[in-house]
């Protein structure tokens, strides 16, 4: 109980530390540069405090319950040998965690108000939430398909830098045929599709499966499906801005 | 009693968010591997630390961080700031908006340190590889690939130039230092891309952006004020590359630093056995 106490508070301090550069760069900012008082700055130490407890508990249950379900799942679905299976598993997981984010529901409603002010819709709000909608689903197949894709370049062993650079290709390509309106929303949703919990689940998912897979590398081939997860959605919706104009 | 009231609000949210992956995970887990997941108290309970943890950190960004952050980026967007003293505005120059490329780098770098995913991928990166890759300096990588990113990105927005030149160019980097990097970085170096704009990095870089295009004559919000994440999310595949390669080239350094100093030493080597054959025949010839 003693020793857990202390892995507890080493780990608190990690937190503290993390958290100090954005500390220093806000009181820098808010004293030196802007030279105002701090507002309300009981709030601002409970809110720290929260931030610190939080993440010390977050990274903590991460290396409890998140990365050995991803790993024991992936060994699970190896052992099962069914590939049709692992990748309904894997779009599931893409489509089912992103089609719920909440940062792109934000950013698609921003796109819907970006869209309907430019002309692209009409002005009602009812095309506006359709259109957002269809953002929001776009962006969910893309990754759904991303992490496909992903696992099945695990089981194959194909090398990454070449799917890669075949989607930067195309991302170009497209860039050049899509309406201009798109292209600014289409570049971010690529970032803003992988939420917290998905990340280290997919992670655990992938470095999993290229260890129980015989003759991967868990450093080449584990690593990978995040990065596919976020350059299909650009693909994606400019296709969708393309369809609808 | 307030904050107990917002924490569980907050935590009903993630709850709410979290529930699809929890829903898919037991429903392969039960319906299609039809084994009980292993260890499944600890699991359990690490499930429950990531809800409660994530309630924390989110609540703690939105008393905090962020009220803080984004009055900050107003501030500094503001005319008043950033003309001093001049009444007119006839032009603007991007070197007026020095303080606010600082700060676009600042934040950037600051918030990506704090990120969970990078956090959670860097454990991983680091354990996989056996130590090889230090998941510290992997992260003060991707974050000054996430500053230079924003920094950049902001100065775009100042200049009003199109997006996609930027990021095209970031392309051909990309692919050119695929070529020369170490192997084993690549696809985690693709992988840090996506996972530094979550929780912290994007509601603040958001802002920032919206309050630059929102105050420079001839931006408009809504179409510059995107972009600021494609930059962010870019920079730090670069960065990682360069960190691999910048390490690899140190390392060949000291190789080959020790390939001399060994090759001195077997100079010596023979130089001592010359002299003792020396000695030899001197001897025999005495």
């Amino acid at each position: 109980m003693n020793q857990q106490f202390f892995v507890f508070l080493r780990a608190l301090l990690g937190s503290c530390k993390d958290l100090l550069p954005i500390i220093l760069v806000i009181a820098f900012f808010q004293f030196a540069v802007l030279q105002q008082p701090m507002p309300n700055f009981g709030d601002i130490l409970v809110g720290l405090a929260f931030v610190v407890f939080g993440l010390t508990f977050f990274i903590y249950g991460l290396e409890m319950g998140l990365f050995p379900i991803g790993e024991s799942m992936a060994q699970a679905f190896a052992k099962k040998g069914s590939i049709s299976w692992l990748l309904t598993f894997a779009f599931c997981l893409g489509f089912g965690t992103t089609v719920a984010e909440p940062s792109l529901i934000a950013v698609a409603k921003e796109a819907a108000n970006v869209a309907a002010s430019g002309g692209i819709i009409s002005d009602t709000l009812e095309s506006q939430l359709s259109y957002a909608n269809g953002l929001r689903f776009t962006v969910a197949f893309a990754v759904g398909l991303a992490i496909v894709i992903g696992v099945l370049r695990i089981i194959r062993g194909w090398p990454i830098q070449y799917i890669i650079l075949g989607g930067y290709i195309l991302v170009v390509l497209m860039t050049m045929i899509a309406p201009s309106w798109i292209i600014g929303i289409a570049y971010d949703s690529g970032g803003v599709t992988t939420s917290t919990i998905t990340v280290p689940l997919v992670t655990a998912l992938g470095v999993g499966l290229a260890s129980a897979i015989k003759g991967r590398n868990p450093m080449i081939d584990g690593f990978g499906l995040i990065a596919f997860a976020s350059l299909t959605p650009i693909i994606f919706v400019m296709i969708y801005g393309m369809v609808l104009s | 009693m307030n904050l107990i009231v917002e924490f569980l609000t907050t935590l009903k949210n993630t709850v709410v968010d979290v529930l699809p992956i929890i829903s898919i995970i037991l429903g392969f887990q039960l319906l299609v591997i039809r084994q009980p997941i292993p260890h499944i108290k600890q699991v359990g309970f690490g499930f429950i630390y990531v809800l409660i943890g994530l309630a924390l950190f989110l609540l703690g960004l939105e008393k905090a961080l962020f009220p803080l952050g984004k009055m900050m980026a107003v501030q500094l967007t503001a005319p008043e700031f950033i003309h001093a003293g001049e009444h007119i505005l006839t032009s603007i120059h991007w070197s007026d908006y020095i303080w606010i490329y600082i700060f676009a780098a600042s934040i950037g770098f600051s918030t990506t340190i704090a990120e969970p995913s990078l956090i959670a991928v860097a454990i991983k990166a680091e354990e996989v590889s056996g130590g090889a890759i230090n998941a510290n300096s992997l992260r003060i990588s991707v974050a000054i690939g996430v500053a230079f990113g924003i920094a950049l990105g902001s100065y775009r927005i100042v200049v009003g130039h199109p997006i996609h030149y930027y990021i095209i160019s970031g392309y051909v980097v990309v692919v050119i230092q695929t070529f020369f990097c170490p192997k084993l970085i690549v696809p985690l170096a693709y992988d840090s891309g996506g996972v530094t704009t979550s929780t912290v990095t994007v509601p603040l870089v958001a802002a920032l952006g919206l309050g630059l295009a929102s105050t420079i004559p001839g931006r408009s919000p809504l179409i510059d004020g995107f972009g600021l994440i494609a930059f962010a999310s870019l920079f730090p595949i670069i960065a990682v590359m360069a960190y691999a390669q910048l390490t690899q080239a140190k390392e060949r350094q000291v190789k080959r630093k020790g390939d001399k100093i060994k090759r001195k030493k077997v100079n010596k080597r023979k130089f001592t056995h010359k002299k003792l054959a020396l000695l030899e025949s001197s001897k025999k010839n005495r």
